[in-house]
């Protein structure tokens, strides 16, 4: 017996199995299932372009929501991304108008957003703060400076070659967002799967002392988690000021909720350790469907709201459900 | 018998998804009765305890309180039955006073208010009639764990309890604590109540306990009177084969030194800044050897192990490996400099609960498995799967979550994952606390077998057969300062007692003097 019972160990869990207690999965069942109950309500709905429409409508949250997937996971939460979100779009903006070019406008945007995220990395690393208060202080300082940028004022003008970052599609079908969002999608994926840097996240997540008494370095691995929650979040703003043909200092704003709303809806754990950055992806596309959903029934853009909250704490009660009965 | 008893419980069977937890289990308690509850972690214990306290719904059986059969309902159910159980992992609010603690919900009030003149009063009873000294105003953080204890107990006389269940009280208790509560325990047998005790350590329940009870895979096994068994009977009907409690001591040949401390002193904890707790600690460790750290609990024992290990920052003193001075800040440094440890308190310290088996084991060694900055699936599963097997981890498969083992199985993936590393020096911190009879033979043996590879083990035990036992040389703490240091031959328990208690020293506590 001892035998036998030592080599299935090596063995991964039955695949079928595996594939549906696969968070992401089940969860992406229940997006097609809200596909086809809509696709019966209006004709429209189940076209391509639609679906392609709604990938697009979802990649900036889906963005955001990748970024702070990993913050969830590490344990801590991102209250400043909606900021981040404006700061970042103002500096590329700036950036622009002072003829930096595109490359320039990509690549102080980006760092805007890192330079945030290292930030609050240092505070809840370094100083040991609560993330949610070295976040929330972010939320306002971040806002700040990105009204302070141009007085308040957004900046309209494009470049040349800024407008394929959000507006043009890949053989005039797929949108390049949609697939700025997969490529981001997977390698996140990979990095929280096929990294030491994926595996602290989840470590520190789930039990941050038995991190540091293994020999994990906390304060590297959570700076570097926050570096890219606001790297990703200023990609996700240089796509919608593509779209916007502007740089607007007001944008963002509750953008927090819906990339937090994406994960906890993807049944990542606020309590952090647990969670699946392809679940993340589902429940922004999920929160996407909802609202495009009600868009082509012609129900009011107040519902939306009323809806994608409903549907959250839905979500979160299914999942637990979910993990009671495996006995979590 | 013509005794009534107090508690029965007949037929209890329990299923789970996957697993039969019970099968027509029998449990009987009388009154003024200690009734030792036994067997191995998964066995059934803590089940049917979550049965008889409502936190879980039996499938079938009777429990039938005082010849009534009850239905437990939920346990706050359970606590107007009069059936308190009294957790390993105690169920107090820190903040809150020990009077408050007591009485929580059930604050004596007039109007709504609390009247807390009466509340402290009522507390003070409760304390003086379980002789303990308690100031009712206390927050219950600043109590020790054995205080914290005797706040449960009091919680449960105040609800009039008739069965008090004891869940491993004793196994972060030091043997004064465990003294007292056992006096304690036999107070509340001469009151007539009945206390249900759940514990690994045999001593105890041959000293404790009138009968005893014994469960294996879910199944009862049988009730016997402590006074005509004997632990070996016991623990054969725990396992189903005859295992030596202890295992052997072996032949050990230390060799060079590989850890050396010299003159570590530390002051300061986060309660009190002035405590002194480490006082030029100075102590060699040679390849393959085992050297035992007894001392009291607060005896600075562990405070000992985390500064070498770079937990907690110390004030002075060197730490040379190898010969050489190790500059040791953070767990990371001790790691590199070739040492592991296994923390006191599993949970919280060193397992990843969520995580699968397999992240648990590699954590400390991902570098290893990791090629060009990526982890290899296909390697660390190797890596791991060879360590499960060497070290005997029972488990379904390398992806099952660390929550769902049992604590002798959680402690063999801890040291696992210390091993992948392939240390020099390894500091084990109560090894063997709260894991069953069969999982600390393999663990004993496994410490056996590392020493003789050449491992060097620094082992911290409140149980002082297990010192005993386990080590080539036996270091005494008390109060901070490092008491004494005896070989296997003059190790008895009295000696180390006497240490430990600060009665008798073998060593000039003073600065370390080169040899």
């Amino acid at each position: 017996m001892e035998q036998s019972a030592k080599l299935p160990i090596l063995r991964r869990e039955g695949r079928i199995r595996g594939l549906l207690s696969n968070q992401a999965f089940s969860l992406f069942l229940i997006l097609i299932l809200m596909w086809l109950v809509l696709g019966l309500l209006s004709p429209y709905f189940f076209t391509v372009n639609n679906v392609l429409q709604i990938t697009l409508q979802a990649a900036v949250m889906a963005l955001i929501a990748a970024g702070e997937t990993f913050v969830i996971i590490s344990g801590g939460i991102d209250l400043s991304v909606g900021s981040i979100f404006a700061f970042s779009a103002m500096v590329a903006g700036v950036a622009t108008r002072d003829g930096l070019g595109l490359g320039g406008a990509i690549i102080f945007g980006l760092g805007a957003g890192a330079l945030l995220g290292l930030i609050n990395g240092i505070g809840v690393a370094r100083l040991g703060l609560p993330a949610f208060i070295v976040t929330l202080g972010m939320m306002s300082v971040a806002r700040g400076l990105a009204l302070l940028l141009n007085n308040g004022v957004p900046i309209f003008g494009l470049i040349e070659g800024f407008k394929i970052l959000g507006q043009e599609r890949i053989g005039g079908i797929v949108p390049v967002p949609t697939i700025i969002v997969l490529i981001v999608y997977i390698g996140c994926w990979f990095i929280l799967r096929y990294t030491p840097f994926g595996r602290f996240t989840y470590a520190i997540g789930s039990n941050s002392e038995a991190a540091r008494l293994s020999g994990v370095r906390i304060s590297r691995n959570l700076i570097g988690i926050y570096v890219l929650c606001g790297a990703l979040t200023a990609l996700a703003s240089l796509i919608e000021s593509s779209r916007l043909n502007s740089f607007q200092p007001a944008s963002g704003v509750g953008y927090e909720l819906d990339a937090i709303g994406a994960v906890v809806i993807g049944g990542t754990s606020l309590f952090g350790g647990e969670g699946s950055i392809l679940a993340s992806l589902v429940g922004a596309l999920i929160i996407a469907t909802i609202r495009n959903g009600l868009n082509i029934l012609g129900i009011s853009a107040f519902w939306q709201n009323v809806a994608t909250g409903a549907i959250i704490v839905l979500a979160v009660y299914l999942d637990r459900l979910r993990r009671n009965r495996q006995g979590v | 018998m013509n005794v009534q008893p107090i508690l029965k419980m007949e037929g209890i069977s329990k299923r789970f998804p996957g697993v039969q937890a019970l099968h027509d289990v029998h449990l009987e308690v009388l009154p003024g009765e200690i009734h030792g509850l036994l067997g191995e972690n998964g066995a059934g214990k803590s089940t049917l305890m979550k049965i008889l306290s409502g936190v879980y719904r039996k499938d079938s059986g009777r429990v039938l309180l005082r010849d009534q059969e009850i239905e437990v309902n939920n346990p706050h159910h359970a606590q107007t039955l009069g059936i308190t159980i009294i957790h390993q992992e105690l169920n107090l609010m820190p903040n809150l006073t020990v009077a408050e603690n007591v009485f929580i919900g059930r604050e004596p009030n007039r109007f709504s208010f609390v009247q807390w003149r009466k509340l402290h009063e009522q507390t003070r009873q409760l304390t003086d009639r379980l002789g303990i000294h308690l100031p009712p105003t206390t927050p219950v953080r600043n109590l020790s764990v054995a205080e914290r204890q005797m706040v449960e107990i009091a919680r449960a006389l105040s609800v009039k309890s008739q069965i008090i269940i004891m869940d491993e009280p004793t196994s972060a208790l030091t043997e004064n604590e465990v003294e007292h509560l056992f006096d304690i325990m036999r107070d509340l047998k001469a009151q007539g109540l009945g206390v249900i005790f759940i514990s690994h350590r045999m001593d105890e329940v041959f000293q404790i306990c009138d009968r005893i009870t014994v469960l294996r895979d879910g199944e009862f096994v049988g009730t016997v009177q402590a006074s005509e068994s004997s632990a070996d009977e016991v623990i054969r009907m725990m396992v189903g084969r005859p295992v030596a409690e202890f295992f052997g001591q072996g032949e050990s040949h230390p060799g060079d030194v590989v850890l050396e401390v010299r003159n570590l002193s530390k002051t300061g904890t986060s309660e009190d800044p002035q405590k002194r707790v480490l006082s030029q600690i100075s102590f060699r460790l040679r390849r393959g050897e085992i050297v035992g750290l007894a001392g009291l609990v607060g005896s600075g024992r562990t405070d000992l192990a985390r500064c070498i290990f770079g937990v907690d920052p110390r004030d002075e003193g060197e730490i040379y490996v190898n010969g050489s001075p190790a500059a040791i800040h953070s767990p990371r440094d001790a790691i590199r400099a070739g040492m592991g440890m296994v923390p006191e308190d599993r949970k919280l310290q060193a397992l990843f609960l969520a995580m699968s088996v397999q992240a648990n084991t590699s954590m400390a060694s991902l570098g290893d498995v990791a090629q060009w900055g990526f982890i290899s699936g296909g390697r660390e599963r190797q890596v791991v799967g060879s360590y499960v097997e060497k070290l005997n981890i029972r488990l379904a498969n390398l992806d099952q979550r660390a929550l769902d083992l049992s604590g002798g199985n959680q402690q063999k993936v801890v040291i696992s994952r210390w091993l992948a590393l392939k240390p020099q020096i390894l500091i084990m911190d109560e090894p063997t606390r709260g894991i069953d009879v069969g999982a600390k033979a393999e663990v004993h043996a496994l410490m056996r077998q590392l020493a003789q590879e050449g491992v060097a083990i620094l082992m911290i035990s409140s149980e002082l057969p297990e010192v005993l036992a386990m080590s080539d040389r036996i270091l005494v703490m008390h109060e901070g300062d490092l008491v004494g240091e005896l070989t296997r031959e003059e190790a008895t328990p009295e000696r180390v007692g006497a240490m430990m208690t600060g009665e008798e020293s073998s060593l000039s506590v003073g600065k370390y003097e080169e040899a």
